[in-house]
């Protein structure tokens, strides 16, 4: 579904992704784990068209988007769920859902859609009305998630969906994420909490400073010596 | 007690054009996070635009309006194409001064295409004077009013209930969010500009049917002025604009009357310094903390 070939980015004069290559097939949880500074989340801003890259090819469903304009990345189905998740702070929660479904134009469709984004998480529901910038982190987290499945995504971008939360927040959103997967939206997700993205991902990559040092099944990488030590904690 | 309520009226005449001058100023900044020192010239433009329409061309002032607003909201989004749209990511103040030299070079334009000597501006509304126990209300004043509080709804409506309007809201709050709702930011950013430059012309035509007079430099004063109002109400925020607008109105008149005429104007800028010293994000700004 989504390839990267030869992908080179230079942030400002750094050149923070030094040819990578990957892919992500129909249906999977793929995760790119790696420590801060690694090149995760620039590796995502790049397949949306928010950072250009310098060389490389990315393709989506055998469409070259490499060069595509970054608000014409969603008309792909490709959405992203960005790092701090960025929710419209002073739109309600409603409001952020109908942001979502921007690029659509089949209304009873979106209003089904946002029944569905409230079934996943409940809590939104409750929080309909209330501004976006007063929800506490999870829920934020929460609503980033929602907001971008409002794109009807094929492949949904997850930058960095644990940072900053409680644990059983954490497993809450997880979950929810596996359940978003098993309903066939594939998920790419960026994380440093490589013990727990490994626990719900099909496969993973390890970024190391702009390039990928290993590839595996998560039961390959859990079970590496390298992995275990760096990311996992022994 | 007569004269207070003659000064109320006319703090709401002089009120709705400074308001909506004002929105054209919080809309830009909203988005750009740019002062747009070149708004009070585009409605000096408006001024002139409706003065060719009604003395030249002679045709109805529902033309006139239509025609002043069109072509300056043609020449609010030239403005934004040449001199700020190759700005974007530079330093907000390089596009600051731009702004400032734009609104030297659009005056100094206008110096040239009309010549210095001001234009006497056509009546183009009927003008009949309304006495109500001893308060004179011109019909000039009641559709100052009118016409503005119904642009404002209309702009309200837009804003709150339209796509385009949810989208204006959405690029203002958080450019990158928005790029990724599949928003195109310079679309946004020109509409911006289109709302902004029309209001500031239909300003620029009530002023001038006010004050009879159009010249060069007319965009200047009431372009600070509404600057002031934008900033009073809290700059970025439309209901901010349309209320400081109204108070700068209401607070200029009642200094005439009841102060000096002469110091009336510095005593809106008073206000000015008194608002950035005391409550610098204005009455209705925004100043929501997010949490993380």
């Amino acid at each position: 579904m989504l390839k990267v070939k030869d992908l080179n980015v230079y942030y400002g004069k750094i050149h923070a992704i030094k040819g990578i290559d990957f892919d992500v097939k129909n249906g999977e949880i793929v995760t790119l784990i790696g420590a801060n500074g690694a090149g995760k989340t620039t590796t995502l801003k790049t397949i949306s068209g928010i950072l250009k890259a310098e060389k490389g090819v990315i393709s989506f469903d055998g469409e070259n988007i490499t060069r595509i304009k970054p608000h014409l990345i969603p008309d792909f189905g490709v959405a992203h769920v960005p790092e701090g998740r960025q929710v419209f702070a002073q739109m309600s929660v409603y409001e952020n859902l109908i942001m979502g479904a921007f690029i659509r134009k089949d209304k009873r469709e979106i209003a089904n859609d946002i029944e569905m984004v409230y079934t996943y998480f409940p809590r939104l529901k409750e929080r309909h009305k209330q501004l976006a910038g007063t929800l506490s982190g999870g829920e934020q987290q929460m609503l980033a998630i929602g907001r971008a499945l409002m794109t009807k995504p094929k492949l949904l971008l997850l930058d960095e969906p644990s940072m900053g939360l409680a644990p059983i927040l954490v497993d809450e959103i997880f979950s929810m994420i596996q359940t978003i997967n098993g309903a066939g939206t594939t998920i790419l997700l960026v994380e440093q909490n490589a013990n727990k993205a490994l626990r719900i991902a099909h496969r993973g990559y390890v970024l190391e400073t702009g390039v990928i040092k290993l590839t595996g099944t998560s039961e390959e990488l859990m079970s590496n010596d390298e992995v275990r030590s760096a990311y996992l904690g022994g | 007690m007569k004269l207070f309520f003659q000064q109320v009226i006319n703090g709401l005449n002089s009120g709705s054009i400074y308001a909506l001058i004002a929105i054209g100023y919080t809309l830009v900044y909203g988005i750009l996070k740019l002062i747009n020192f070149a708004h009070g010239e585009i409605m000096m433009f408006g001024a002139y635009f409706s003065f060719i329409a009604a003395a030249t061309m002679d045709m109805p002032f529902w033309f006139v309006i239509i025609f002043s607003m069109g072509l300056s909201a043609i020449l609010g989004m030239l403005v934004e194409f040449v001199a700020y749209r190759p700005l974007r990511q530079a330093p907000r103040l390089s596009a600051l001064i731009t702004a400032i030299g734009v609104s030297m070079f659009l005056q100094n334009v206008s110096l040239m295409v009309f010549g210095a000597d001001p234009k006497v501006m056509p009546r183009i509304f009927p003008n009949v004077v309304f006495n109500i126990f001893g308060i004179e209300i011109s019909s000039i004043t009641l559709i100052t009013i009118g016409l503005s509080v119904f642009f404002m709804i209309l702009l309200e409506l837009f804003i709150s209930h339209t796509k385009q309007g949810r989208a204006m809201r959405a690029v203002s709050e958080n450019q990158d969010a928005a790029i990724l709702m599949g928003i195109n930011v310079n679309r946004t950013v020109s509409i911006t500009f289109l709302i902004g430059s029309a209001l500031g012309a239909l300003g620029g035509i009530l002023y001038s049917t006010a004050y009879t007079n159009i010249a060069p430099t007319m965009g200047t004063m009431p372009g600070l002025k509404a600057f002031v109002a934008a900033v009073l109400g809290g700059i970025g925020s439309v209901p901010g604009a349309m209320l400081g607008g109204f108070l700068i109105g209401m607070i200029e008149n009642m200094s005439k009357a009841y102060i000096s005429t002469t110091w009336a104007d510095a005593i809106v800028f008073l206000i000015l310094i008194i608002v950035l010293l005391f409550k610098p994000t204005g009455i209705l700004g925004k100043d929501i903390k997010e949490k993380v």
